[in-house]
């Protein structure tokens, strides 16, 4: 398998790359497996990962649909952030974050993990003290926050419109300096390489088209390329968790599917270097390496399994864009695209055992699951070794809609196209 | 997408507000069985295929309207006023799980 170093880079560089091996095998699929794991993306191969090396859980199929890194995890904007307000929410993406600060390493892969800060811009006073509050909650929580001027703002981010002609003027904002982007397709890549090599079979092209039991118990899937058999069954499927449900004849989950539209420009020299968040709408925007400016907003709003967008949306997203960089009117966009985001009724994931048994679900990353992927895969595969939950995922529950125990960080009530 | 409004003909959706999933039942007021208040708060059916939802022409002739839109391909095939629409067309199958 290919490791990389300084060493075999260069090795290679000077060989004319043409020695490179691939990264992962590319087996047929066996009878059957300890376990399982639905759905070959950011989330799944972590968890295939974690389940081999901390586990010892080597006997392990990802069944992918389509190619590895097809679905969300190859198409998010690669914000890694861990700056929320609710203690729940607060400890398990930060646990995230401390995993994201030494992925590469781990992972022998480079993620390109860059903490080069988000910042969330305040337009009005109470925003800002709504900030303040959750940066204090972050900071009891031991997470970096910190609150800036307008002058300073300015100073980090020369293009942006901070004068009280602004369509909505900057009051101040919440900056998580640790926060930042990472290579969103290297992140699958490292992970799949790391469970290969540790024995996991990563079979694509390989659809669940349904669900082997025994009784109520799980005990394989039928798949396009045959029946498999396993001890455990995960699915991590993120926005088609509604459609695998089904197949399992579960009709229905606190879910909803909805597409989210990213989008790239023109490559343009260095113009911001860290990521920006606009309060007064939604819209987020960085700068990749490339220099494309990559941003987006808000969920196009109604049930979807498209993976693709409509125009309102593109529309708003430009406009948003303008009001915060005026100077940007003029720069083309190069191209767009959508994911299907399985949206869950309080804006939280859900990592549990269940809900029939011999199954395990990972699902409602709603728009924010990339910054999750290091830290949900190292709970699912907690849960699904040990039969229950580790203390970061425990609030995690499928029941707690019906508990009343909702974790609901923006406050937006049962309403997935509002969180 | 576009939706042909009853009153209206058809409008860009841009006019239009969703209001969500048209399936749900909600429970007489007075009920106190949470079993149904909790299936109508926080259960979806999200099927891949047609969806029976209300959208409201808010832009528009302001009206309530029951819609049915393949959550796949967004082609639309039924438009009705939610006022004296009794839901023919409630929970449709999810075509593509047959
Ligand atoms: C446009 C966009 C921007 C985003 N921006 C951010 C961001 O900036 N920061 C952030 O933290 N998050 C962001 N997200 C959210 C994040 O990408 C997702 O929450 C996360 O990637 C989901 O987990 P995953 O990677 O495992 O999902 P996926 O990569 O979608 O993996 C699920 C896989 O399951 C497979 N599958 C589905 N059904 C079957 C089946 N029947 N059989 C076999 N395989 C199946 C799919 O093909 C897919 O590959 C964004 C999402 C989108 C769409
Ligand atoms: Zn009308």
């Amino acid at each position: 398998m290919a490791e990389y170093s300084a060493f075999s880079l260069l090795a290679n560089a000077l060989k004319g790359n043409k020695d490179w091996k691939p990264a992962w095998r590319k087996p047929d699929p066996k009878a059957s497996y300890d376990v399982i794991i639905i759905g070959g993306g950011g989330h799944g191969l972590a968890t295939a990962y974690y389940l081999a090396k901390e586990h010892g859980i080597t006997n392990v199929a990802v069944l992918e649909k389509g190619w590895l890194g097809s679905g969300n995890v190859g198409r998010n904007t690669t914000a890694v952030r861990s700056n929320y307000l609710l203690p729940a929410n607060t400890r398990f993406y930060e646990h995230s974050m401390k995993m994201w600060e030494n992925l590469s390493h781990e992972l022998n892969y480079n993620v390109m993990f860059s903490q080069r800060g988000c910042l969330n811009l305040a337009h009005t006073p109470t925003q800002f003290d709504d900030y303040a509050r959750r940066g204090n909650a972050m900071r009891h929580l031991g997470v970096d926050a910190e609150l800036m001027t307008p002058a300073e703002i300015k100073r980090l981010i020369p293009a942006l419109d901070i004068s009280s002609e602004a369509r909505f003027p900057v009051v101040g904002g919440l900056m998580q300096r640790r926060a930042g982007t990472a290579r969103h397709d290297a992140v699958a890549w490292g992970y799949a390489r790391g469970a290969d090599r540790r024995g996991v079979d990563i079979v694509e092209n390989c659809e669940v088209t349904g669900f082997l039991r025994d009784g109520d118990r799980v005990t394989g899937v039928t798949t396009s390329r045959g029946d498999i058999r396993a001890k455990k069954v995960a699915v991590a499927v993120a926005g088609s968790t509604g459609r695998v449900m089904h197949l399992a004849g579960i009709e229905t989950m606190p879910i909803e599917s909805h597409v989210l539209q990213a989008f790239v420009t023109e490559s343009l020299k260095p113009f911001i270097d860290t990521v920006v968040t606009f309060g007064m709408g939604h819209f987020y925007m960085s700068q990749s390496d490339k220099g494309g400016l990559v941003y987006g907003g808000d969920i196009d709003g109604y049930n979807s399994y498209a993976q693709r967008g409509n125009l309102p949306i593109v529309d708003e997203v430009m406009s948003e864009m303008l009001a915060l960089f005026p100077g940007l009117a003029r720069v083309r966009m190069l191209r767009s695209w959508g994911g299907v985001c399985d949206m869950s009724m309080d804006g939280s994931p859900i990592i549990t055992t269940g809900p029939l048994p011999g199954m395990y679900l990972n699902c409602g990353w709603c728009y924010g699951g990339f910054k999750a992927t290091p830290a949900s895969g190292w709970t699912f595969a907690w849960t699904i070794a040990k039969d229950e939950p580790h203390d970061f995922n425990a609030p995690f529950t499928l029941d707690r809609f019906h508990r009343g125990l909702v974790i609901d960080d923006k406050g937006q009530g049962a309403n997935p196209r509002l969180h | 997408m576009l939706i042909t409004c009853p009153y209206c003909g058809p409008r860009d959706v841009i006019e239009f507000t969703y209001q969500g999933d048209g399936n749900r039942e909600r429970p007489d007021p007075v009920s106190q069985n949470f079993e149904a208040w909790n299936a109508y708060v926080y259960d979806r059916l999200n099927p891949a295929g047609d969806h029976n939802e209300i959208w409201q022409h808010s832009g528009g002739c302001r009206a309530h309207l029951r819609v049915v839109r393949n959550t796949l391909t967004h082609e639309i095939s039924r438009v009705a006023f939610v006022r004296g629409d009794h839901g023919s067309a409630a929970r449709p199958k999810a075509e593509d799980e047959a």
